[in-house]
């Protein structure tokens, strides 16, 4: 009797080579290498926890009454309306009491816009293999993104202590600045909402600062170049644009809006 | 695209010319809609036309980031889809909630 064995036999050399067909982890999905594929799907689900944060900010803003100058009179910060933000976020650093709309937030933009092109350009480098290219590309893009990380620390500040005005709150007397409880800008949930979405994309940017501070290294030490390949800068870099983009969002819907 | 082709191969030891003006194209768009929007801030008076103009210039400079600078537009139409419509569905969610908002508003005043 014979036995007709379905198993395939496997000699041990092409065991050492790697697996090429269809249906045996040779293709690559989508033609994306593992890691690029999975950093997408990880953005695609940190994309989901900022749109809950702008979701539940537009939800809160449209709870509470919008300032109407014929109603209200002249402008001013109450906890019964939701702030204007070009009146919460003028002011700049070394311009004190000076009135500049949104100019600080302007330049933040600028920062991180500038930040995502020497990112690509730092990519484009690691594409040519141009080692020397990409460590001068990634230098400026930590440099940005530390600039813009103290920038927000500078805003993170100012919004805390406040303005010498204040407001006069509810129980009559002038109350400064805000924290998780209270604030002078208006209803509570401003500020919270303030802290907990510039804060959860602040401290993105900071693990983006991170990474980029390894690629660095890894790229000076050679690691790269000795693999073949700099893949690891693009996957970082698909990484911080998405950081970029969140700002893009928060931008609009924070302080436009 | 032919300008995010892969560098040709070359001699050992030789480093192609770096191929950036796409970069700085789409640099000088996401530039060009920022400044657009801060003339729409100080130029316009703030109501739904002012709101739904910021939401379509935030959107055109989502697509030249995502589609550009993270290079999805040439990524294959398997992964485009599988990222473009997942995002969409939020688009709806934020619509129920602010809907949802404005509901707490007018049982509330």
């Amino acid at each position: 009797m014979s036995t007709i064995s379905t198993t395939q036999v496997i000699s041990d050399s092409a065991l050492d080579k790697p697996r090429t067909g269809t249906w045996d982890g040779g293709n690559e999905p989508f033609n994306a290498s593992y890691g690029k594929l999975m950093m997408w799907f990880f953005l695609l689900s940190d994309a989901f926890t900022f749109a809950a944060f702008l979701t539940t900010y537009g939800l809160i803003r449209h709870r509470y009454a919008a300032y109407d100058p014929a109603v209200n009179g002249a402008f001013h910060f109450s906890t019964k309306w939701w702030p204007i933000p070009d009146k919460v976020f003028n002011a700049f650093p070394g311009l004190h009491g000076s009135d500049v709309p949104l100019g600080f937030v302007a330049l933040m933009t600028m920062i991180l816009i500038f930040s995502s092109v020497t990112m690509v350009l730092a990519v484009e480098a690691g594409h040519r293999m141009d080692k020397k290219d990409v460590q001068k590309w990634l230098l400026w893009t930590i440099l940005f993104g530390a600039t813009f990380l103290s920038s927000q620390a500078w805003e993170w500040s100012h919004f805390i202590h406040g303005t010498e005005e204040g407001t006069v709150m509810n129980d009559g007397t002038v109350f400064h600045g805000a924290n998780l409880a209270m604030n002078q800008y208006g209803p509570v949930l401003f500020a919270d909402l303030f802290f907990f979405i510039t804060g959860f994309h602040g401290t993105h940017v900071f693990s983006g600062v991170c990474l980029l501070v390894y690629c660095f290294i890894a790229t000076t030490n050679g690691t790269f170049e000795k693999r073949g390949h700099y893949e690891m800068v693009e996957k970082i870099g698909l990484y911080w644009h998405f950081v970029d983009l969140v700002w893009v969002f928060v931008f609009t819907f924070f302080y436009l809006v | 695209m032919a300008n995010h082709a892969p560098a040709q191969p070359t001699h050992a030891g030789e480093i192609p010319k770096p191929n950036v003006g796409w970069i700085w194209k789409t640099f000088f768009v996401l530039v060009g809609i920022t400044a657009l929007e801060f003339v729409f801030v100080f130029l316009m008076d703030a109501g739904t036309l002012r709101n739904s103009i910021f939401i379509i210039l935030t959107i055109f400079k989502a697509f030249f980031i995502v589609a550009e600078f993270m290079h999805l537009k040439h990524e294959t139409k398997g992964l485009i889809w599988s990222i473009m419509i997942p995002m969409a569905l939020l688009i709806w969610l934020l619509v129920a909630l602010v809907t949802e908002g404005n509901a707490i508003h007018n049982a509330l005043y």
